[in-house]
């Protein structure tokens, strides 16, 4: 037993682990000698925890040797470092809280302690979640592991590219305009957004509150619904926390796609798509056609083209008010160099910020000032009425949608730096599902191939609100006649 | 839509944010492109449309004010940048 471990799903995995084939303490040993070969090229983490990591993996060995456990048991995970973790430091990927050592948990972090997770690190990330290629991190860029010259995509960089170069069996991400389905496109692995309200947001450091969903990465969509089963569901923390009942999600894997009414909406196959990509997602409609669902084509969401703009008034003007917590008093960093408090607090935020992140709270403060929130801010919650009223339309003669994650598959790094507003636009395709609530999940679907190097494509699964087991029954059913997830990047 | 140098010194300001004549003239071009961009919203017309602060329908969510544990106020304090007594220390907010 060695290597091989880290390429197990998490299931083949706990399967060992119940078996007594293998130990979590051994499980755990082998990610740590593969983040040590592998980590120095990918910079997936800020900050890692391999002390705390094998005593949870004794202390999950004790309990699996007892008779207890659940499938998490003993699993070692990567945390995006944005999900507070008590007495672990979390920066969000900024420099404004580097020294910051959360005093409590995340709801999520809770849950995972009880179900007995092994907690590898904490990844690195696009600073406070904005980004869409991992390069606005105080800690360095996250590199692709398909292609070292590319960005993982972002903002869950880290948590990505972890769980597809073997340093993590499954890990956590959270997507606010796309920051789960993208970077799970851009490396290979299957990554859920869940439905707005299904996961706690206590602990989730806020960037866009009407956004912002935690959500599971994994190399099969199996490990992502166990993952994801532990934990959903209520809490009172959290005000927009939904009060709607959690299914079993493992159930309906296998029932298959017979009969399933899917759409393709055609506004996501968008100008300048890349064609590698257009056509990976044809192929794998086709699939799910041969396997007996009923594909519509001719599905048409109008807005759609709309909400980049939407979005990108939406969740900086959240964001800058969300942000305003950061002024050096209470943690974090902080300057004492300024004539005035007022000063010092500007001090702190123009040298404890990134340029993206003070680009966001211009943007946001702007959108909100007066004279401009009627034809900024409010102009774009009306028209997010407009994109959920046509998505509900949309539901109501079809299960599922299906349609591209992204429009290319992974840029080259410092490619879109210089130019924020062609990076926005980059979004289009998981922007729309955001902005409407809804759960999806970005499941492998092929590769494009560039430059000798293979980069993989996701596939984009979109149900209606808390209908995510259909999303599970259509990727598994889709995972189970290809072989796209199973592919091993050339490390 | 473009914003002025001065128009961006003023945001900053409202935003508490530090800015060099470097990041006012780069924040001007960029602000000022991605306005751009949103004019296109002009084009929808949302006459009868209600605004969606969220997607879901919630309202007024309650819970029971029962007491529970708090932090413990040495933890808090640990993460502070300067501290006194207990406190967190701040400098003079009144001016003289």
């Amino acid at each position: 037993m060695s290597e091989d471990l880290t390429r197990l799903t998490m299931t083949e995995a706990a399967a060992l682990l119940r078996q007594k084939q293998v130990s979590s303490v051994e499980l755990t040993e082998a990610a740590f000698r593969r983040i040590k070969a592998v980590e120095p090229q990918i910079n997936a983490f800020i900050t890692q925890t391999e002390e705390e990591a094998l005593a949870q993996a004794v202390a999950a060995d004790e309990g699996i040797a007892g008779g207890r456990g659940t499938p998490l048991t003993g699993i070692p995970a990567a945390i995006k470092d944005v999900i507070v973790t008590k007495g672990v430091r979390t920066t969000a990927g900024s420099k404004i809280l580097e020294p910051f050592v959360p005093t409590y948990d995340a709801h999520v972090i809770t849950l995972l302690r009880e179900a007995g997770f092994v907690m590898v690190g904490k990844t690195n990330q696009d600073e406070f979640a904005m980004g869409s290629s991992g390069e606005n991190s105080a800690y360095g860029v996250t590199h692709n592991p398909w292609d070292l010259e590319r960005v993982p995509g972002g903002s869950s960089s880290g948590s990505a590219a972890s769980v597809a170069s073997g340093m993590a069996y499954w890990s956590l991400g959270s997507d606010t305009g796309g920051s789960v389905r993208q970077p799970a496109a851009l490396t290979g692995v299957v990554g859920l957004k869940p439905t707005y309200g299904r996961i706690s947001r206590y602990g989730l450091i806020a960037f866009g509150s009407s956004l912002d969903q935690i959500g599971p990465f994994a190399r099969s969509v199996r490990d992502v619904a166990t993952v994801f089963q532990s934990i959903a569901g209520h809490d009172q923390r959290d005000s927009t926390s939904a009060e709607v009942p959690v299914p079993d999600f493992t159930a309906d894997l296998d029932r298959g796609v017979k009969g399933l009414r899917i759409g393709i909406p055609r506004e996501y196959f968008v100008e300048g798509m890349d064609p590698d990509v257009r056509e990976a997602v044809e192929i794998a409609v086709r699939e799910l056609e041969a396997q007996g669902a009923e594909i519509d084509a001719e599905v048409s969401l109008p807005s759609t083209g709309h909400a980049v703009s939407v979005y990108y008034i939406i969740a900086p003007s959240e964001a800058s008010a969300n942000l305003a917590r950061f002024d050096g008093v209470k943690y974090g960093y902080a300057d004492h160099e300024g004539a005035t408090m007022w000063e010092d607090m500007e001090r702190t935020r123009q040298f404890g910020f990134g340029e993206e992140v003070k680009r966001r709270i211009m943007l946001g403060t702007y959108a909100l000032s007066a004279g401009y929130y009627d034809a900024y801010y409010l102009k774009a919650l009306k028209v997010r009425t407009l994109i959920r009223r046509e998505f509900e339309a949309a539901f109501a003669d079809h299960d599922v949608l299906v349609a591209p994650v992204a429009p290319t598959p992974a840029f080259r790094i410092g490619e879109k730096t210089d130019d924020p507003l062609e990076m926005y636009l980059n979004d289009v395709c998981t922007i729309p599902v955001s902005i409407a609530g809804l759960p999806a999940i970005s499941v492998p679907c092929g590769f494009a191939e560039t430059e000798g190097k293979r980069l993989p494509i996701g596939l984009q699964i979109i149900a209606k609100p808390f209908d995510e087991a259909a999303l599970f029954r259509v990727g598994h059913a889709y995972e189970q006649a290809t072989e796209w997830h199973t592919a091993v990047p050339p490390l | 839509m473009s914003l002025t140098p001065d128009e961006v010194r003023h945001i900053a300001r409202l935003a508490r944010l530090g800015v060099t004549d470097d990041d006012v003239d780069k924040f001007s071009h960029q602000l000022s492109d991605i306005l751009d961009y949103f004019e296109e919203l002009n084009r929808v017309d949302v006459s009868d449309v209600p605004p969606s602060a969220y997607a879901l329908d919630l309202h007024n969510v309650m819970r029971g004010d029962d007491p529970g544990p708090s932090s413990d106020s040495e933890d808090v304090l640990a993460n502070a940048p300067l501290r006194e007594n207990g406190f967190f220390r701040v400098r003079a907010i009144l001016e003289e």
